[in-house]
């Protein structure tokens, strides 16, 4: 009797176990699950209005015009280019020379406070940004160098200030990363501190620092409300810095709330064309990262 | 333990002139600030660099200062009764239905994640074998779901669960939305809390006869607690500050929602309809110094947890 109850004991304890590790790997699924449906929903849904328009027509077409039936999202892929490249040309030689300040710069004391303060510009709400963008930015840029306001230049500089702390944390590590004896090294052999740092840490450190900025592009393409609230919006095509443009996050939210029919599912594809976008950027990402680890 | 306890009290005591020259030595690796200057002059160069450095960096400094300064100097004097009643009217463009939304939201958010999130990262270390391939597929996904923006998001909750399960603007489609947003996060805090946790407490518990099961509940997790709630707080920060995925899957309706179904507007969506109809400026200014305080707490908050893991 008893040697039953220890085996039927034993046997639910098996069970549980089991069962247990089953829905442990469920849970751990539901990632794949999520990547497939997003991916499913956007190409079931923006694929079918791309053919209708024409590819050609679609991405290289000039002019975004929903009353007239022309969908062409080529100028809004210049104008996420544009921003991104404003947004990189701001915030790399900043975010990389203040990671090299708390790298190798930096007195202990006041690291812990510069540290949180970076921490803390990660966290701030890209909203705040925006409208930080529209009360202090704006007006700068008019007063300064003319136009309107709303411009690439100042969702560059708004953007460039966003991607600050992810540059700066990733270009932070992979400095640190790197083995003193470079560092010490180069001094023995008569070079200068920022010669030290500059000419044998930097470039040993250099695949996480295309890491951070690769992941920096990505978040300058993909962010939204900021842009929204400071560039302007105008579906054109133009060289000038001081005009104003749209790019392709900002074309979702400006018109889905009204969008219908062929318009809504145009939409919906400049997602999908966006999601492309991300994705080869992520793919470049694991590609720096993994031969960085190889090295 | 004790032992152990010994030995670090051991270390840390100052150690009575075993080594009377050290001082000199340590010394001697000091540059003092006459000679830094000498060798400035020798190699301007370097000195442009310095300054360069010395530049970004207080930049960095100044730009975050400037911008929290900004919005608490402008904001601060608005924030009035008028701003925290019960009831949102275009009056007095009152934040507590959104706070209101915001808090259910973020909870209804966390409830779908935070179990999923931990069970994920607890067969990622606890269960699967290492050359798994299908870790390898699970760490590729949740790596692209960090990297997707929330405008992405925002339309497939709108395509799949607003349109497609026909939930319509609602709560609950906002909230499963930032779920999917947010479990990634989860998951890689969890993770590493979870493999921070030293094997000889799984050794300890399997020796004493546990079971995998109970190793994990009983011992792991409660030990890795702090790391977790690092992560949910960070991803609670994320929430409080989210507004791409909101706008076309919760809505905007300034009301405190009556069921899970209702469409609601959170903080951040509401901080952006103040600040895009331009009207109520002021309004603006005081709901970006509640967001932006809010964000802050919640990010001190969730960093000081960190630390306390990694000096444990």
């Amino acid at each position: 009797m008893a040697a039953n109850e220890n085996t039927k004991h034993i046997n639910w304890k098996n069970f549980r176990e089991t069962s247990m590790k089953y829905v442990f790997l469920a849970a751990a699924c539901v990632s794949i699950l999520a990547v497939a449906l997003i991916c499913v929903f956007l190409f079931a849904n923006g694929i079918p209005a791309i053919s209708e328009i024409g590819i050609v027509k679609f991405l290289l077409g000039r002019t975004w015009k929903p009353g007239n039936n022309l969908y062409g999202i080529f100028p809004m892929i210049i104008g996420s280019i544009y921003i991104t490249a404003g947004a990189i040309a701001v915030g790399v030689p900043v975010g990389l020379l203040t990671a090299v300040f708390l790298a190798k710069y930096c007195p202990k004391k006041i690291y812990g406070i510069l540290k949180t303060m970076i921490d803390l510009l990660a966290g701030i709400p890209s909203v705040v940004y925006g409208f930080f963008g529209m009360v202090v930015i704006i007006p700068f840029v008019r007063n300064v160098f003319g136009g309107k306001g709303s411009s690439i230049l100042t969702a560059s500089l708004l953007l460039g200030m966003m991607i600050l702390p992810t540059i700066i944390s990733t270009a932070e590590a992979s400095i640190r990363a790197v083995p003193e004896s470079y560092y010490e090294g180069s001094l023995a052999l008569g070079a200068t501190h920022e010669r030290s740092v500059f000419c044998s840490m930097l470039p040993a450190a250099k695949s996480g620092i295309m890491a951070g900025i690769i992941l920096g592009i990505g978040r300058a393409i993909g962010e939204t409300m900021a842009v929204i609230m400071v560039a302007g919006n105008q579906a054109r095509i133009t060289g000038d810095i001081l005009k104003g443009i749209r790019t392709l996050t900002a074309n979702i939210v400006l018109e889905m709330g009204y969008a219908t029919d062929l318009h809504r599912e145009a939409l919906i594809a400049t997602g999908v064309v966006l999601f492309v976008f991300i994705l080869i950027i992520n793919l470049l990402f694991s590609i720096v990262k993994m031969r960085g680890e190889r090295n | 333990m004790e032992l152990a306890v010994n030995q670090k009290v051991g270390s840390s005591a100052p150690q009575p002139d075993m080594n009377p020259n050290t001082k000199d030595i340590a010394a001697m690796n000091k540059v003092s600030l006459r000679d830094r200057i000498k060798s400035y002059l020798r190699t301007p160069g370097s000195f442009v660099v310095c300054l360069l450095v010395l530049i970004a960096a207080a930049l960095t400094v100044c730009v975050l200062v400037f911008m929290i300064g900004y919005i608490l100097v402008n904001g601060v004097p608005y924030l009035n009764a008028d701003l925290f009643s019960w009831n949102y009217t275009s009056d007095n463009c009152s934040v507590v239905p959104a706070l209101v939304n915001t808090v259910f939201m973020t909870l209804l958010a966390l409830l779908i994640a935070v179990p999923f999130g931990i069970f994920a990262a607890i067969y990622l270390v606890e269960y699967a074998n290492k050359g798994n391939r299908l870790v390898k597929v699970i760490r590729i996904t949740a790596e692209t779901l960090t990297g997707i923006p929330s405008i992405v998001y925002g339309l497939f909750g709108m395509l799949f669960f607003v349109t497609a399960l026909k939930w319509k603007y609602s709560l609950l489609a906002g909230a499963c939305t930032l779920s999917i947003m947010i479990l990634p996060v989860i998951l890689r805090t969890t993770e590493e809390a979870l493999m921070a946790v030293s094997d000889s407490f799984r050794e300890g518990s399997f020796g004493l006869g546990a079971g995998k099961l109970r190793t994990v509940f009983r011992i792991v997790i409660p030990s890795a607690i702090p790391g977790i709630l690092s992560g949910v707080i960070l991803a609670t920060g994320r929430i409080v500050g989210e507004t791409a995925a909101l706008i076309y899957t919760a809505g905007s309706v300034a009301e405190i929602p009556k069921s899970v179904f209702s469409s609601t507007r959170t903080l951040a969506v509401h901080m952006y309809q103040l600040s895009n109809e331009g009207l109520h400026i002021n309004q603006a200014y005081a709901t970006a110094v509640v967001l932006l305080v809010l964000v802050v707490v919640i990010n001190l908050l969730s960093s000081a947890l960190a630390k306390k893991i990694s000096k444990a």
